[in-house]
């Protein structure tokens, strides 16, 4: 599964002389001859090499932090670019760095995200690197969630499958501000395609939780955590959600990812004509 | 400011439709055929101190909103719950009797807690800050080695909590021993142990500091100390170890 947001990736490089840290594969010397010299000259540049890979074989797996695809200011004034300095730039990048930091002591090195997310979520009994893992991807998630000039309508197959799962785009709606509304301490809401039940629902996550983790696919999702409405709106809360569901929620990242999702989970039979 | 008494309960009695009949049923039959029930009402207490009197330790600002918008918030919140509840118990839903728990928890927990915060905390014109003297402060180096590494400790464990809660210096009332606890959201400090009695609490929800602290949660944590008000702590642990 390849809901990759071009965040992440991970450099793994294992030496093919990592079984022999410190050691120089050892040769036969050879008199001063010709050959001899450029036997030599192949030892030191061997040994050089030697010493690269295994200088490089010790770094294991690191994560970037990507920019949101629009500028820091362009969701004034429903997103402040203060907001998004702090947000993105100290909150986000904090957690790529701590998790650098985790991985660089870990075994966990090779994965997308997505498996590192999973991995370390344990079912349940979250590993250390879960927390800064999950929120790495979520904040990726949540800023291609939204957009300049975003909200109004999403249209097509989107529209119609939220109108088949909650009987009208504005159910889907109330449901989604009331859900947010109703939130207790910090995390995330989410519009997911749950994969079982082949439909879309709102679920409400907490802290850093991630719908990934119970094999569900994200369309939209929402910080709920006051870092990221408490500098534009305080504690008021219904403004914050109501502004992101008229003006910031990006339907052409929800469309994409539902496209997509679509690969993975059957949502009805196609109809073929019959001759 | 003023300073009244904390929990400022107003008497909420419920009557019945038929109020004139119930009454003189009541005068009749006792009460046990009533209706309604009585129940109280919780109210936001008010501060000893001004919003702006913990500056710049805290600011007036955040103070305020803290204290008019966030802590109203939750005394509002739990007295819906509690009269939803109310109706519940009475009607004998118990389903929804289960499912108002988690409201009455968080809202309810909410209110203690702020209840709890405002008194921990003072003006270091008014004392905020002084050290713990006596028999806390002897329990404290006992338990701790030193004001200092609690604070420590502390400092660490609320830099530390992910996402919204508390951290607390809690005392234990059957073993009398000092311990720093961390709960989750707004669960009050019982929720880690029936006999654990609050003493200091510190809210490291966002709201708390963000807007004058940003995302650097141990600035708060390090500053807050200049307006501890260990005296309320000492009292407290003096009339649980009495």
């Amino acid at each position: 599964m390849a809901l990759s947001l071009g965040s992440t990736f991970a450099l793994s490089l294992a030496s093919p002389f990592s079984a022999l840290p410190g050691q120089a594969a050892k040769r036969p010397s050879i008199s001063s001859s010709a050959a001899g010299k450029i036997f030599l000259n192949a030892k030191n540049i061997e040994k050089k090499h030697l010493h690269q890979f295994q200088k490089a074989s010790k770094v294991l797996a690191y994560y970037g932090l990507t920019n949101p695809p629009y500028k820091l200011d362009a969701l004034e004034p429903y997103m402040s670019r203060r907001t998004l300095e702090l947000h993105w730039g100290s909150i986000h990048r904090g957690y790529v760095d701590s998790l650098n930091k985790q991985l660089a002591k870990s075994t966990l090195y090779g994965c997308t995200m997505e498996e590192l997310i999973k991995t370390t979520f344990n079912n349940g009994n979250p590993l250390p690197e879960y927390n800064n893992a999950a929120e790495i991807w979520n904040h990726d998630f949540f800023w291609e969630s939204m957009q300049p000039n975003g909200g109004k309508l999403p249209w097509g197959g989107l529209l119609q499958q939220i109108e088949k799962d909650f009987g009208s785009f504005s159910n889907f709606r109330d449901d989604f501000v009331q859900t947010a509304i109703t939130f207790f301490g910090s995390g995330w809401v989410w519009l997911v395609l749950k994969t079982n039940e082949k439909k879309l629902s709102i679920v409400k996550t907490s802290n850093a939780v991630c719908p990934l983790v119970w094999g569900d696919i994200p369309i939209i999702n929402l910080d709920m955590w006051e870092h990221s409405y408490y500098l534009d709106y305080k504690d008021d809360i219904s403004k914050y959600v109501n502004n992101f569901m008229d003006h910031l929620i990006s339907w052409h990242s929800a469309t994409a990812r539902i496209v997509r999702a679509e690969a993975f989970v059957n949502l009805g039979e196609p109809k073929i004509p019959v001759a | 400011m003023a300073f009244r008494a904390l929990f400022a309960k107003k008497t909420l009695t419920r009557v019945s439709a038929f109020a004139p009949v119930s009454a003189s049923l009541d005068r009749c039959l006792g009460s046990s055929l009533r209706q309604g029930r009585a129940f109280t009402v919780a109210s936001l207490p008010d501060l000893a101190y001004d919003y702006g009197a913990l500056e710049p330790v805290i600011s007036g600002e955040i103070m305020r909103l803290h204290h008019q918008k966030h802590h109203q918030s939750y005394v509002t919140n739990y007295n819906n719950a509690l009269e939803q509840l109310d109706a519940a118990i009475a009607k004998g839903d118990a389903s929804a009797v289960v499912r108002l728990q988690s409201a009455i928890k968080f809202n309810g927990g909410g209110h203690i807690n702020h209840t709890i915060f405002w008194q921990n905390l003072k003006p270091v014109n008014e004392g905020g800050g002084e050290s713990p003297h006596s028999s806390l402060g002897w329990a404290i180096d006992a338990d701790f080695g030193s004001l200092e590494a609690l604070m420590q400790k502390i400092n660490a464990e609320g830099a530390a909590l992910q996402g919204s809660g508390w951290v607390w210096l809690a005392l234990d009332e059957t073993s009398k021993k000092l311990s720093v606890e961390t709960t989750a959201n707004q669960d009050p400090l019982v929720t880690k142990g029936a006999t654990l009695i609050p003493l200091l609490g510190i809210d490291v929800w966002e709201h708390a500091y963000y807007l004058q602290y940003q995302n650097v949660r141990p600035e708060y944590l390090k500053n807050i100390w200049k307006v501890m008000n260990w005296k309320y702590a000492s009292q407290v642990y003096e009339k649980a170890t009495a």
